[in-house]
This record gives structure tokens, sequence and C-alpha cells, in this order.
């Protein structure tokens, strides 16, 4: 009815007025007294009488804590996760790079060698500043050695920087996400909480049973 | 007494914010009165067809992904199906209903963020657009449950999507589904019979029903005057055979009538996905890789598949010589063509209303210069 919708309009706006902001303050939230004295581990009185410099602070809206975003298990990060130890420098992840952007030279290894130890890796470069973190080179990494990450901090003045060398990639946080390897989701694994250093605790995804590899290789030759 | 006044050529764009994209436009006024358009596009050429080529069938999902960013899932859904169409593959059962879950969740994703930015248009700064973009995170974040991003999403693979859903994306989705139609409920009360909405969009840039036609514009500008034409309705693809939903027509096809077909796609959306969850089952997202290897090598031929997209008939055209790569992709992109009336919009119309009528075409410079 005309001459009702701009009050009805406003009604909406009221009430969403006084529903609870969905803003999300990032990197750093502003605080309180209490928010501040609870990020340092001590009730508002303690402190009050311990830190009055961050107290007074905290009383004049200045004190920030940092905030944790909100991410699902799957989200694909920017710090590959990668086992070294079960690599076999394949080159497939290289291969179905849509832009081609790994490098990987690899080096012929010991002859009767155990899991991962038939051919080395010499080079492993990941150029993430041209990566578009779609995952397929996860996805097409028939071993299990690499997983996508679930960080997204990665800023760097020089583009150079952003190349991921394999130095970088033994030493990175091991907190991969379940993208592609639900055996994460199925034991529950959390990467915002847990990190995952040894391979073999991390599990294979898809894994061919015995019977499947000899149907396989023996039986249909 | 009439004031005199003469024509004066303004250059807009491409770096103008109301664009949405780089797009420009040479716009001759005569006092407020818009006289003659010249659209000039190109800006954003990434030339996605030609990299297509020398690239795999799976790995060209994440080029789709790129072409129109408000509605990733969209364009993964219209490529995959000309894939599947070029290299005869049967797609897993619960992979259709997973996708179609998901291409229905980004249409209304897309048409929250045409109505937000039509507002926004209308000189509505910021809040009705930040009511959309709320509903909208909410979606995104389902998104990022399902497949780890939220904007290029690559969740389609040939055959179904690369993953099934995790646990909790079920109850956050029977959440969010409430709330969207709450939201919806919202934008309707405050806009759909707001007095200022109505002056400023109703009767502007009326398009007839035949040059509609004769341009081949589709989507929810063609609905908006009275033809019923959607492809989820008359050549149905995936499921959607299995699923009932009312075609919301409109019969004005002005600014308001666009908006509001938009508004009620959405309601049916929703009823759709309610449908799906009711049918999936249980079972393999996608077939095996000894059915459906990675590197896909389609036999020598064509093929064409079309979705009915957020805005527009989104089409796929596939080229294949036998090799792991389209010999040529072509995408019948809906933003495009539907910009192809713009002149007949704007020309005759005042100046307050040009972006109005543009927004309300909802393009999308991604999807038009690819
Ligand atoms: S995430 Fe995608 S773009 Fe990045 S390295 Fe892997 S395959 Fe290449
Ligand atoms: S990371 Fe995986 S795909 Fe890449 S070389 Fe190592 S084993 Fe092969």
């Amino acid at each position: 009815m005309i001459g009702l919708g701009l009050p009805r309009g406003f009604m909406v706006t009221l009430k969403n007025f006084l529903r609870p902001a969905v803003t999300e303050q990032y990197p750093d939230r502003h605080v309180g007294l209490i928010g501040a004295a609870k990020a340092a581990g001590m009730n508002p009185f303690q402190f009050l009488v311990k830190k009055p410099a961050d107290s007074m602070k905290a009383i004049a809206g200045l004190a920030t804590v940092p905030v944790a975003v909100k991410q699902s298990a799957r989200f694909r990060g920017n710090e590959f996760t990668f086992f070294e130890d079960r690599c076999t420098a394949c080159a497939s992840c290289a291969k179905y790079c849509p832009l081609g952007i790994i490098e990987i030279v690899s080096v012929p290894g010991k002859i009767d060698a155990q899991e991962g130890e038939s051919y080395k890796l010499d080079v492993f470069d990941i150029d993430i500043g041209r990566c578009m973190f779609c995952g397929l080179c996860v996805e097409a990494c028939p071993y299990d050695a690499l997983h996508m990450g679930t960080s997204f901090e990665r800023s760097r003045y020089v583009r150079d920087e952003l190349i991921i060398t394999k130095e970088d990639l033994f030493d990175a946080p091991k907190r991969p996400s379940s993208f592609y390897r639900p055996q994460f989701e199925e034991k529950g694994f959390d990467p915002f909480a847990e990190t995952i250093e040894d391979f073999h605790d991390a599990g294979r995804h898809e894994r061919p049973s015995d019977e499947d590899l000899k149907r396989k290789w023996v039986d249909e030759r | 007494m009439a004031i005199r006044t003469q024509p004066v050529t303004v250059n807009l764009g491409p770096q103008h914010p109301s664009t949405h994209g780089v797009f420009r436009m040479r716009v001759m006024f005569d006092g407020e009165e818009i006289v003659d358009v010249e659209p000039v596009f190109g800006y954003l050429h990434r030339g996605s067809e030609k990299l297509a080529e020398e690239r795999t069938y799976t790995q060209i999902v994440t080029l789709t992904d790129r072409m129109d960013y408000v509605s990733s899932m969209l364009n993964n859904q219209a490529y995959i199906l000309a894939v599947e169409k070029l290299a005869g593959i049967e797609p897993s059962p619960r992979g259709v209903w997973l996708r179609m879950i998901a291409s229905e969740l980004q249409r209304i994703a897309s048409h929250l963020v045409a109505t937000g930015f039509l507002l926004q248009d209308l000189g509505a700064l910021g809040t009705p657009l930040i009511y959309a973009m709320r509903e909208r995170e909410n979606i995104l974040d389902m998104f990022e449950m399902l497949c780890g991003a939220r904007i290029t999403n690559s969740y389609l693979r040939p055959g179904g999507v690369f993953m099934d859903a995790p646990s909790e994306f079920w109850p956050a989705l029977d959440r969010g589904l409430n709330d969207i139609v709450n939201t919806i409920d919202e934008l309707e009360t405050y806009l759909s019979g707001n007095e200022i909405v109505f002056s400023r969009t109703k009767g502007t840039a009326v398009l007839p029903k035949e040059l509609l036609i004769n341009a081949s514009i589709t989507g929810p500008m063609l609905r908006a005057s009275g033809v019923d034409w959607d492809l989820r309705h008359r050549a149905p693809y995936d499921y959607y055979d299995r699923i009932s939903f009312e075609r919301k027509l409109h019969t004005a096809s002005d600014n308001y009538a666009r908006y509001w077909v938009r508004v009620q796609e959405a309601r049916e959306s929703v009823k759709i996905i309610r449908q799906c969850i009711e049918q999936i089952e249980p079972g393999e997202v996608r077939p095996s890789f000894d059915d459906v290897p990675r590197l896909i090598r389609p036999p020598v031929g064509d093929a064409y598949a079309a979705i009915e997209g957020s805005k527009g008939e989104l089409g796929f055209y596939l080229v294949s010589d036998g090799g792991i790569a389209p010999y040529r992709m072509h995408v019948r992109a809906s933003s495009l063509i539907n910009l192809t009336l713009l002149r007949d919009m704007l020309i005759g119309g005042q100046f307050g209303d040009l972006f109005v009528t543009f927004g309300s075409v909802d393009l999308n410079m991604g999807e038009v210069d690819r």
C-alpha cells in the first residue's frame, strides 16, 4: 500500500540495528578491560594491579587482541604441507598444475629402495606468487605426500620470497587441510588445533588393496 | 521557459565504481537526457578461451571459475556438462545432486549481489547492500565447507564433484536456507513496497518482448517481460526434470520487473534445494578413475551444453580433436549478450537512471570480457 512502504522499511532497518553485528575485525580486535585481562590470563582486578599501564590502555579503548579467523577444515590455504618421506618425485603434481608453477628435479637414489627412496628430490619449488590454490596438485599426488595448508597470511614485499622451496616445505608447520584427504575428516583432525609431524599418522586416501594391485598388475597382464 | 542545452559527451569508466568492473561508456547527454551511448569493453580480457586450448579438460575447470566470478559454481556446471556430453561420461547420481545444490546456492548468492548492487546504484549507499552481502557470506561459508574456497570454487569434476560434503555441511545448509528465506522476506518488506524504489524503477528502461527475443536475451531479463523461457524447465539438464518449481514471470519488463524476478527466483531456488536434499542418496560422488581418468581424451567431435545461469543461458561449446586438450572452446556468455541492448535501454532515459539500468542487466565484466 502506498504510504506504508517507507515506515515498514525503517522498521527493518531498526530491527537490524538491534541485531548483533556480524562484522569481523581483522587482524586485531579492540577489547575493553575485561577482554584484555582475559587475553593476559588474569581477572580484571589482578590485571589492574599488575599491569596498570596496559589496563589504562584497555580502558581508553586502545587494547587489541589478535583474532582467530573462522575457517573450515577444507580451506585451501597456501602453506603446503609436505611429507618428504612419502614423495617419490614422480612429478604428477607438476604435470597436473594448470599453471606449471611446480618445479621438480630428481636424482636416482638407491637400487633396492623402501617407499619414498628410489628417487631423491633435488629441487621442489612451488611459486605460490602465481598459485591459485586450486588444489589440483594435491588431487594428483598418488602417495598423499602433498597437502594443502590452512594458513593464508603470506604477504611479502618481494615476489621471489613467494617461491616455496623444498626446505621451506620441510620446515613449514604441518597443518594439512582436509581438502581431498577424507582420511583426516574421518579421524576428526582439526588443523587449527593440532599438527601432524609423522607421515605415518597422516593416513592414506584410496590406497588400492593388495588384491586390486595383484589383479591390475599380475592377473590382467 | 525551457533551458537551452547542448549535447555534451562524457566518458564514464573504465575505472568507475558503478560500472561493476572495468567497463567504459561514452555517453552523450543533452541536459539530463541521454542521446547516445557507446559501450567499450575488453578491459578485463584474459583470453580464457585461448588459454583453455592448452590445458587438459580438468584443468579448465579452474579457468571457468574466473569468468563470472560471482557465480563460479554455475560456470563449473555448464562447463562440466559440456565435457560430459563430449566425452560421453555418465555422472554419479550423488555428484549430480551435490552440484545442483551448490549451483542453486550460487544462484541465490548471485541474485543477492545483483539486488544489493542495484540498490547501491539507486543511491541507497551501503545498508541494503550489506544486508544482501551478509546473507551471501553464509553461502560462501558453505562453499568453503564443501570445497575449501569461497569464490574460485573449482568444485566440479567431469562425472560429479571431487569430494562428498562434510558432515557439518548439512546442518549449516538447513540453517542457511531458513536464514535466506528470512532475508528475502526482509528484502521484500523494505523494497517491494518502497515508494522510492517504485518511482525510480517502475517504467524505466522498458524493453519490448519482441526486441528481447530478437536480441537473444535470456535469463531474468527475458522472464521479466513475460516470456516463459527457463532452460531448467525447457531443456532440463542434470536432474531438474525430477524437481518441480515455479517460473516467476513479470510482464512490465522494466527495471522493477527485473529486480522482482530475481528475488522470486531466489525463493524458488530455496525450494529446489529443499527438494534436492530430500532426494539425495548416499553413494560415490564421481565415477572411479578407471571409468573417468584424470586425463580425458574425448573422441573427435564437438558438443554444446547450456544451463540456466544466474544471468541467462550460459553455454560452453567444445571441439575435440581427440587430444587431451580441447581444440577450441567457446563460451556463450550471457552477460555479454544481455549487454547488447544497452543502447536501447538507455537512449531517451535520464542521467540518474543510467547506472540503475546498467545494474539491472546484472552483468559481470569478468564474463563479458573473459
Ligand atoms: S594449487 Fe593449483 S596452481 Fe597452485 S601449485 Fe597446486 S595445482 Fe598449481
Ligand atoms: S608430491 Fe606427490 S605428486 Fe608430487 S612428486 Fe611427490 S609424490 Fe609425486
